[in-house]
């Protein structure tokens, strides 16, 4: 033997959890809920901010000038004329009209005789609308937008981008997906994978321990560092599928979140990003499953084994958050950091900037966390009064 | 006949917490679990260790089994040093005790499989062995069932079968037959005999009196930790039950340190 344990524990814990419905689910459930939950979201944020093309709104006027109503008319908005100011704000209010539209008397000449240089207050018109009301604020918009294009038009000097079959936005598909990977896609990715391995390490080191099944294989001639290494390698797999069904579940349900309109696509990376990202993911995963099951060694039961992780787990989201603003950093120290290190990576690869070297310290220094991490849990293992809470 | 164990003046002390303390009405922080104990177990025979509860017998076999480590002194398993060759020790024994659970989730056919990987021990082997011992203890019946949905009885037989799949001759039980009703425990019982007859050397633990009469060729004696009487069965016993003669013992022994009974 017995480099052959390595084999024989790994096989074990991956049957453990593979042959196990309801942890298998609970692998991939978190996946699927994301998928349903962020579309759901995206498809309520939709239609909460977008309104129905069919809507007509209700809109009251007062003193509206001929000019305006045709530009109106053209919009095919209806204007109501206003019959009791009070009574209609008062609609307004309860969401059973969406705006007010009151222009001062004898619009037309007051801005006809309107000096901008001659520093006193410009013609003012008031729009009543209701903010907390989706089809209200809508229409709101609309009308300052067509009064603001009425303005212009008055006193049209030079036009912006006027030229609706041109592209002015020079920002490619590429550009568009690395700036909202690069900001998202790191955070969630330390999030989910931290997830997948809080789901597996406790339940297989302070479980085994809780159980009194890790004794068993505590008695045989394995090495205690290859049921270490067996344990973190098995465990990895299962973060690493767990982590891979929620990140599936989100560049999925991302478009939907925010509302087809951004356009993202995964298949802008090359393989060799994708290698890039694989190698930093898959030495975080190490990194975490190492860690974790230090703590749960440690720990006497699972639930204590959470417990000791949280604050562990906090600190992951804030460094995952940390990767939300700004660029990646430069300086190949911070590289040295762990898991601050995986996300300055992932920021690297998702934007399309990353330095090999750096990409490759992570994955040196994570993989030195790991083997320090093995020396201690076998060292752990070896301890009875950590193994046997003596 | 060969000496296949030697303890040489094993101690273990354990620490109290507070809690401890309170419970055992003591101010000392350490417990004394085992103090300078020695004996010898030979090749074929079944050694008994007897003793009342507390009195270090689990603890001097867990030591044994590498499980924990002595403060001082040594005990060598075939040669092999329990301090300094912990994994020889490992490849040597057998051990079962009501600590060591089975994993829930898998069946005694995949945990038999496992372990017998653990040990390094060829599949065809080990399948070779696996058929004996199950159809010796009916693990046959139940082979795919899992653990969870063991009884007792079968959870203690699949136990039994596990602690022996690498065929050790030397087989440390600690209480093998607590807990089970007197159909399974007879088996226990009588495939002790058995593993004695195929030259295995064997230390049990027990306080059952009639277990030590029935299996044992020598018994040791353990009272505080403490190694009181040491010898074959009938020296110790001398003409009288054992039951008798454990109290006459312990009744001395409690008189020596000052105390009563």
């Amino acid at each position: 033997m017995k480099s052959g344990a390595i084999f024989t524990i790994f096989k074990k814990e991956l049957a453990r959890f593979f042959k196990d419905r309801r942890t298998l689910v609970a692998l991939i459930m978190p996946g699927i809920l994301i998928y349903i939950i962020y579309s759901l979201m995206g498809g309520a944020m939709g239609n909460a901010f977008m309104p129905d093309e069919d809507y007509i709104p209700t809109i009251y006027s007062v003193n509206i000038p001929q000019s305006v109503g045709a530009v109106f008319d053209a919009a095919e908005l209806e204007m109501t004329p206003s019959k009791d100011i009070s009574a209609e704000k008062e609609l307004i209010t309860n969401g059973d009209a969406d705006i007010l539209i009151i222009f001062p008397e004898d619009f037309e000449s007051k801005i006809g005789n309107y000096d901008a240089s001659s520093n006193t207050a410009a013609p003012n018109i008031e729009i009543y609308y209701n903010s907390s009301s989706t089809n209200s604020s809508m229409t709101f918009q609309t009308v300052t937008a067509l009064l603001d294009a009425f303005e212009s038009s008055m006193t049209n000097k030079f036009d912006i981008n006027n030229s609706p079959n041109k592209l002015f936005d020079l920002a490619t598909q590429e550009d568009m997906t690395a700036m909202i990977f690069s900001m998202i896609m790191p955070m969630l990715l330390v999030m989910l994978l931290f997830s997948g391995c809080m789901a597996v390490a406790p339940e297989s080191i302070a479980g085994e321990k809780e159980r009194g099944t890790i004794a068993t294989m505590l008695i045989t001639p394995a090495k205690r560092s290859h049921i270490a290494i067996g344990k973190i390698l098995a465990l990895s797999i299962m973060a690493l599928i767990s982590g891979a069904s929620s990140t599936i579940g989100v560049v999925l349900s991302l478009p939907k979140l925010m509302g087809e309109t951004v356009n993202i696509d995964g298949s802008v990376y090359g393989l060799d990003d994708y290698a890039l990202l694989a190698l930093v993911i898959l030495s975080t995963v190490l990194v975490l499953i190492t860690v974790i099951s230090v703590i749960s060694a440690y720990a006497k039961t699972v639930k204590e084994a959470g417990t000791y992780v949280t604050p562990l787990m906090i600190a992951s989201m804030l460094i995952g958050l940390s990767g939300m603003f700004g660029s990646a950093t430069t300086n190949p120290l911070l590289y040295l950091i762990p898991l601050f290190n995986s996300v300055q990576s992932m920021i690297g690869v998702f934007s399309f900037e990353a330095n090999v070297v750096n990409v490759l310290i992570t994955v040196g220094a994570n993989l030195a966390v790991t083997a320090a991490g093995v020396f201690v849990l076998t060292r752990m293992f070896n301890s009875e009064k950590i193994m046997f809470n003596r | 006949m060969q000496e296949l164990i030697r303890v040489e003046k094993l101690s273990k002390t354990f620490k109290l917490s507070s809690k401890q303390q309170k419970i055992e009405r003591t101010a000392e922080k350490v417990r004394r679990a085992v103090v300078d104990l020695s004996f010898e177990a030979y090749e074929g025979e079944i050694f008994g260790l007897l003793g009342p509860n507390g009195a270090g017998k689990t603890t001097t076999l867990r030591m044994l089994a590498t499980l924990i480590k002595p403060d001082s002194g040594d005990a060598y398993i075939d040669g092999h040093s329990i301090v300094t060759d912990a994994e020889g020790v490992r490849s040597k024994i057998g051990f079962l005790t009501s600590e060591l659970k089975l994993e829930e989730f898998f069946t005694p056919n995949y945990l038999f499989d496992f372990f017998s990987s653990l040990h390094g021990i060829a599949p065809e082997i080990s399948a070779k062995r696996k058929g004996e011992l199950f159809s010796r203890f009916g693990i046959d019946k139940f082979a795919e069932v899992k653990v969870a949905d063991l009884s007792t009885g079968m959870k203690q037989k699949a136990s039994l079968a596990i602690s022996l799949v690498h065929d050790p001759d030397i087989i440390i039980f600690d209480e093998p037959t607590n807990g089970l009703d007197v159909l399974t425990a007879k088996v226990v019982t009588d495939f002790l005999t058995y593993l004695k007859e195929q030259g295995k050397t064997i230390i049990v633990s027990t306080h059952i009196f009639s277990l030590i009469e029935k299996l044992c060729d020598r018994v040791g004696i353990i009272i505080d930790g403490k190694m009181v009487v040491c010898d074959k069965l009938e020296s110790v016993c001398a003409g009288k039950p054992l039951e008798d003669r454990f109290f006459d013992i312990f009744a001395d022994y409690t008189q020596s340190i000052g105390g009563e009974i």
